[in-house]
């Protein structure tokens, strides 16, 4: 409890605070971008933003896989489970989330048989339990959902069971960023990387961001001293002027990920060229 | 779905080697251990939860941590729900969307 009780130390967060306007060049101006979601909430919660200097600007990177996703995605899914053989499975987080005709749970109001699950591996015991319907499991997600979805994939086809399908909506944070990177209007200095996502794909992935584009990469905590840390190490590496990536959660994430949930998404995934991406820009 | 969930395994299932009981601040309920294949957790070891799956093995200070910091960012309670949801029953007794006992 003691590790736990020194990251609240508010004094340590001071002192987090100090570092950064010691290391900030007040000639220049930082575009930081934190990537997932799960950050953003926390810059907010934790009032982040009034401990940086003015200088510094937190650019809030794509975020939320359920904001980011399209509407036309959900009208797809939801026509295609419109047949009265069909169960329309999904995480909770999605049954609100309008279509053109309304969210999943309108949909349920008027007949069509749609089934809140809260793991994938759920959506699969109800294609085995109701073996004279079809059961398509709507997934979304980065990927801290995405291999779970794979193994269940998996572990279907083993079985030979033919009445479930898989809706796909899952996201890859890669692409995301080289979009970003590419957008000519986006400026961003360097990026505190995802947490939770990089405990699955490891650092490794994020090695062409600091190599061919020039930008530092902090893979990130969600404590308040965490995200003031991964700052400090961005700006340390912007002031020598180099960019590389580095891992300030390294006591949850492991530089390699997790080998067998690559595996997963390996096996039963393979990459589109494009997906449409709601920007979140679009909805402010 | 995005911020992990933190739980000791209490049991492994002797009828199924990929599954666990897991212990989320007080609510037990079962979690796929299909990809931890390669470093399988142990009773009395934490792992981190994403839908129903252990993602990684992490240290009981870290999973304290991870807990208050969903209380922090005012996830907790959404967090419990969907380890309520979760279940501990064993496959075909009960299914998702026909309620269970919490």
């Amino acid at each position: 409890m003691k590790f736990v009780d020194e990251f609240r130390a508010p004094e340590l967060i001071s002192k987090a605070g100090e570092e950064i306007r010691k290391l900030a060049d007040p000639q220049r101006h930082y575009r930081i971008m934190e990537v997932c979601g799960g950050h953003t909430n926390a810059i907010y919660r934790f009032g982040l933003k009034d401990l940086l200097p003015a200088n510094i600007e937190l650019i809030h990177g794509p975020g939320c896989p359920v904001c980011v996703l399209p509407m036309g995605r959900i009208d797809d899914g939801l026509s295609l489970a419109a047949r009265p053989d069909f169960i329309f499975a999904a995480f909770g987080d999605m049954m609100r989330v309008p279509g053109t005709h309304g969210s999943p749970l309108e949909y349920k109001a008027r007949g069509m048989d749609v089934r809140i699950v809260y793991s994938p591996a759920d959506a699969l015991k109800l294609a085995r339990a109701n073996p004279e319907k079809h059961v398509m499991f709507f997934a979304i997600g980065f990927e801290t959902t995405a291999p779970s979805t794979a193994l269940t994939l998996v572990r279907a086809k083993a079985e030979g069971l033919h009445n479930f399908s898989v809706f796909c909506n899952h996201v890859t944070i890669i692409p995301a960023i080289r979009a970003i990177l590419d957008s000519p209007d986006m400026r961003i200095d360097g990026f505190v990387g995802p947490g939770h996502v990089s405990t699955v794909i490891g650092c490794r992935p994020y090695d062409w961001i600091a190599k061919d584009e020039g930008k530092p990469v902090v893979v990130s905590g969600f404590e308040p001293l965490d995200i003031l840390q991964s700052i400090v190490m961005l700006l340390r590496q912007l002031r020598k002027g180099e960019a590389s990536v580095e891992n300030q959660y390294k006591r949850v994430v492991p530089w390699e990920g997790n080998r067998a949930a690559l595996r997963a998404m390996a096996e039963a995934f393979e990459l589109r060229p494009y997906f449409e991406w709601d920007s979140y820009r679009n909805r402010l | 779905m995005c911020l992990a969930i933190p739980g000791k395994i209490i049991e492994l299932d002797p009828l199924n080697a990929l599954q666990a009981v897991v212990d989320v601040v007080g609510v037990r309920r079962k979690v796929d251990l299909g990809l931890l294949a390669d470093d399988p957790p142990v009773p009395g070891d934490w792992v981190l939860i994403h839908v129903g799956f252990a993602m990684s093995k992490i240290s009981e200070a870290d999973a304290t941590e991870q807990m208050q910091t969903l209380m922090m960012l005012g996830e907790a309670e959404a967090a419990m729900q969907e380890v309520r949801g979760y279940g501990l029953e064993n496959d075909g007794q009960s299914l998702p969307g026909q309620g269970r006992p919490s």
